[in-house]
């Protein structure tokens, strides 16, 4: 009985240990996942506001990588500008007051799309208005051409020398 | 003759645009708050945390705010001169500390000397957003009415303090 006792304390002792190794890793099966949940959170947080707020910098710049929109940007500034953002969609700010905020605070370089202004005109304009010098030269050039063309008569003696030739031919019978 | 001529106009006009474009740093956008009021603030002292700055309280003096973080490899290199211009008196330095830790911040200051006359802790980036920070180290000139006369991008160098901030702050100081 007193053996027994103890046997049973011993298969107890180590079931207690079993469970400890079960629940030992349970936890390592599920630390990472928490720890990736918490990463996740800003994306689930409000898909809504999510949305709007990658529409929004889909068309803005990202200042310290150039080339890149803040919503494509792993740069801390986008991260902050997007978190900005988020903030401001949640306290019903509408799209053009966050533009506008972010414009005041960092200029027209963090549009893509430039707005019109007299600084801008060139980069608005400037294209089509080459495009008008190169067409309207071109057609200035054909044109020219082309009177050159029909305003050289031929000479005197070019004239006969081109009846005689034509006179050899007629004779020959082709 | 002419026919050779126009070209090479055009060729020299194209030249002057690239080589002016040459000249020009894509990365120094310039900021919409020059000759604009500083945003305000008020934020905590980064020695004593219970203290509170407020942007308000330089009013009536030219100050220099200079946005700086311990991981910014960059403001390393401007910290001596900004310890130099401190220790000549000629204006008062104000530490903004970018998105940082205070107890590496303060360590960073006790290896590197201190130059400002208060820090203030900027944790999360909120006031740096307002302020048009982009990267670190940003220096602003800030006048007696509070408002933000000149942006130094990146690090201070011999070069800019001699030919734009100090002339500039000189400037600012005999105003009224």
């Amino acid at each position: 009985m007193f053996k027994d006792h103890n046997q049973h304390d011993l298969a107890l002792c180590q079931l207690k240990r079993v469970n400890g190794i079960v629940i030992f890793l349970f936890l390592i099966l599920i630390i990472p996942s928490l720890a990736w949940a918490k990463e996740a959170i800003p994306v689930a947080e409000d898909p809504e506001v999510e949305k709007r707020m990658l529409a929004l910098t889909m068309d803005l710049r990202c200042l310290v990588c150039q080339n890149e929109s803040i919503a494509d940007s792993r740069a801390e500034f986008s991260n902050d500008i997007r978190r900005e953002i988020r903030e401001q969609i949640k306290a019903n700010k509408n799209d053009q007051e966050i533009i506008q905020f972010l414009v005041d605070r960092y200029g027209d370089f963090v549009l893509y799309n430039p707005p019109m202004k007299p600084t801008t005109i060139l980069l608005w304009f400037g294209p089509v208005a080459l495009f008008i010098i190169g067409f309207g030269s071109l057609i200035i050039y054909l044109r020219r051409r082309r009177r050159q063309i029909e305003d050289v008569p031929l000479s005197e003696a070019q004239l006969k020398k081109a009846e005689a030739l034509l006179n050899e031919n007629k004779g020959k019978n082709v | 003759m002419m026919r050779y001529l126009i070209p090479l106009f055009a060729f020299m006009v194209l030249a002057a645009f690239l080589l002016v474009g040459l000249t020009l740093n894509p990365r120094q956008v310039p900021s919409p708050l020059i000759d604009k009021p500083a945003p305000v603030f008020q934020l905590n002292h980064l020695h004593e945390p219970d203290k509170v700055m407020a942007s308000g309280d330089n009013l009536g003096k030219v100050w220099l705010l200079n946005v700086w973080a311990s991981w910014c490899v960059a403001c390393r290199d401007e910290h001596p001169l900004l310890v130099q211009l401190a220790n000549s008196g000629i204006v008062p330095i104000y530490g903004l500390n970018y998105k940082d830790e205070r107890t590496t911040a303060m360590q960073w200051l006790k290896r590197y000397g201190d130059p400002y006359t208060i820090s203030i802790v900027d944790s999360d980036g909120k006031v740096g957003i307002n302020y048009g920070v982009y990267g670190v180290p940003e220096t602003y000139v800030i006048d007696k009415k509070g408002i933000i006369r000149h942006k130094q991008i990146g690090p201070v160098t011999v070069e800019s303090l001699e030919k734009t901030i100090i002339p500039l702050i000189i400037e600012l100081q005999k105003q009224a």
